[in-house]
């Protein structure tokens, strides 16, 4: 009942600085909206009892993506001073691919849990047994470096990444002089 | 905060202050306390009030303490300076003189400046502060005594402090001045900069405890890890002076040099709640590095004894995180400030990749030790691999400065023998 309540409370949260977001003219504030609403994400992970994720959404997407999307705003002249109106004529085509993604998020979601009305009281939540939860963090790390599981994508993001670190090394990099 | 409910296990308990007083020495309150609720209220109910204690008493406790953190380093300094420090308010040793300058703080007025962003502005001091309480959640004070054991306690220390990050970016420029504005970016590019070696260094106490488990990490120590791998304590010790921003890395505030950086433009308690989350995250690295490098709570078994081993627990617990509070305050007395250069070579140039090989060497090493060996063994090996490692990148360091002397030194001998090209000069002054 209460985690029902902390639930509906949080995703309120978090879909309002979401709007705050969009809507907000002054781009300081839609950043520490954006903040705002990671956070709100992190909650409903702790909610769902994945503590790594949590700490991790905290880790990448506030202290690193935040920080850097708001640098780019501090550090582009005149942005602050912005005319144009938050809507323009795309919002068609906005709500139109926000709804197709929303229909397929639905549709796996159904997939795995079929649509039962009254299967569940309300605020009852499925028993995870404790030594699933405690062993988490462990089977998320084996099953990275497992060729079975998803060693693969793991390697092709690090050396993504890699490619990323080097190439802005090599943007960083002073010119020689003649 | 759990642990021995069994103690305290029997239908229709009343409360008796004997057995209040005596579960306060054994720091089992809550079992107690549970155990005397338990028919009155639902279970749901009784651990939020319990929670709600805890979390009241531990923020309490450290909001309070920085009064005395404040004033010890300012005795210690003087001391270190040959000096005398606080001697009048409050008897012979000054003790009350922090009580005096905060009771100012809390009197003076509070100032908004104009054309700031007031929500920002505003936000910052208390996010500051609630950031730095927020970490000590996962602190284990005794055997029995943790917030939370999270099973991610040591990532969830990292995700919380670079979050703090923000606060500083908040400040900045929520004062709508450019000096705060940029003494932010220079904050926030040290922060971001040292939580490398930082996380790294820290994933090597996981890897010898397989586990980020804050208990199991001070259950692992049979040999305290600043035995096993003193150059990931090292590491981390440097990285946590660059995290709190205290002197040689204080060149951001440099109250002698510059501006305060973020914080000029605020005053009264909302500058004081800066001062306070700097006090409070210094400690809890000091606290940190006990219960990862000195085995937290841990001294001799003495933490196994029937009846005070949890109280004991405690002592030892708060007399290993003042030991290393003193080598903070003993350092910011003993070094000068470094410059910005220096400051983000010795980063990137030396933490960083001797933090990885580190890193790499300890994994390797682990692995090759065979499965049954005994603790002394494994903790011998590691040291042996990590002092090698450490004179390895001291004798590179060393070959390194032999040579840019090297170079500067030819510099000026052309120079002198050139004296009439006053460019050379220059080239070699710079």
């Amino acid at each position: 009942m209460i985690q029902q309540i902390i639930f509906i409370v949080i995703s309120f949260l978090t879909l309002l600085m979401g709007w705050i977001v969009v809507t907000n003219r002054n781009l300081f504030h839609a950043a520490l909206a954006l903040m705002g609403s990671f956070l709100g994400v992190a909650g409903l992970y702790v909610l769902l009892d994945a503590g790594f994720l949590a700490a991790a959404q905290l880790l990448v997407y506030i202290g690193a993506i935040s920080i850097l999307i708001i640098f780019a705003i501090m550090m582009t002249r005149r942005l602050m001073q912005t005319s144009e109106t938050p809507f323009n004529n795309q919002w068609v085509l906005g709500g139109i691919t926000s709804l197709v993604v929303f229909a397929v998020i639905a549709y796996v979601v159904l997939q795995v849990f079929p649509w039962q009305p009254g299967a569940q009281p309300f605020g009852a939540a499925p028993e995870v047994p404790g030594a699933v939860l405690e062993a988490s963090v462990t089977q998320l790390g084996a099953a990275l470096v497992s060729v079975d599981q998803y060693v693969l994508p793991f390697e092709v993001a690090s050396v993504l990444l890699l490619a990323a670190l080097i190439g802005a090394i090599v943007v960083a990099w002073p010119e020689k002089k003649e | 905060m759990h642990g021995l409910a069994a103690h305290w296990s029997g239908p229709d308990m009343s409360f008796n202050i004997v057995d209040f007083l005596f579960s306060l020495v054994q720091l089992t309150t809550f079992d107690y306390l549970r155990a005397v609720w338990e028919g009155d209220m639902s279970p749901g109910l009784i651990e939020a009030i319990l929670d709600v204690i805890a979390i009241l008493t531990v923020s309490t406790f450290l909001l309070l303490i920085v009064l005395f953190l404040i004033w010890l380093e300012r005795k210690v300094i003087a001391r270190i300076q040959d000096r005398i420090g606080p001697n009048r308010v409050g008897g012979r040793f000054g003790l009350l003189q922090t009580v005096a300058d905060v009771l100012k703080l809390l009197t003076k007025e509070t100032l908004t400046p104009a054309g700031a962003d007031t929500i920002a502005y505003n936000l910052a001091p208390l996010l500051t502060v609630m950031t730095a309480l927020l970490m000590w959640a996962v602190i284990p004070f005794a055997p029995n005594v943790i917030g939370v054991d999270l099973n991610v306690g040591l990532f969830y220390v990292l995700a919380v402090s670079s979050a703090s990050v923000v606060t500083l970016l908040l400040a900045g420029w929520g004062s709508n001045n450019k000096y705060a504005l940029l003494g932010a970016f220079r904050s926030v590019a040290q922060l971001v900069s040292y939580e490398v070696p930082m996380v790294l260094s820290l994933i090597i106490p996981i890897l010898l405890a397989r586990s980020m488990y804050m208990q199991e990490l001070v259950l692992a120590q049979t040999v305290p890890f600043l035995i096993v791998a003193p150059l990931s304590a090292i590491i981390f010790f440097i990285s946590a002076l660059a995290e709190t921003g205290r002197t040689p890395f204080d060149l951001l505030e440099a109250e002698s040099e510059i501006v305060a950086g973020f914080h000029v433009e605020y005053g009264g308690m909302k500058f004081g709640m800066f001062f306070l989350a700097e006090f409070v995250s210094t400690l809890f690295m000091s606290g940190l590095f006990a219960t990862i490098y000195l085995g937290g709570w841990r001294l001799f078994g003495l933490e196994r004894l029937e009846t005070f081993g949890p109280l004991l627990g405690l002592i030892v617990f708060f007399i290993k995180m003042f030991a290393v509070y003193f080598v903070f305050i003993w350092v910011r007395g003993t070094l000068p400030r470094v410059r910005i250069d220096q400051m983000l070579d010795l980063n990137w140039k030396f933490l960083v990749p001797l933090s990885l090989i580190l890193v790499l060497v300890v994994a390797v090493v682990d692995k090759l030790i065979p499965a049954g060996a005994g603790d002394y063994y494994r903790a011998g090996v590691h040291l042996v691999s990590n002092v090698a490692v450490g004179f390895v990148a001291l004798e590179l360091l060393r070959r390194h400065a032999a040579r840019q002397r090297a170079i500067y030194e030819e510099r000026l001998v052309r120079a002198h023998s050139s004296a009439a090209e006053p460019e050379v000069m220059a080239e070699a002054a710079h």
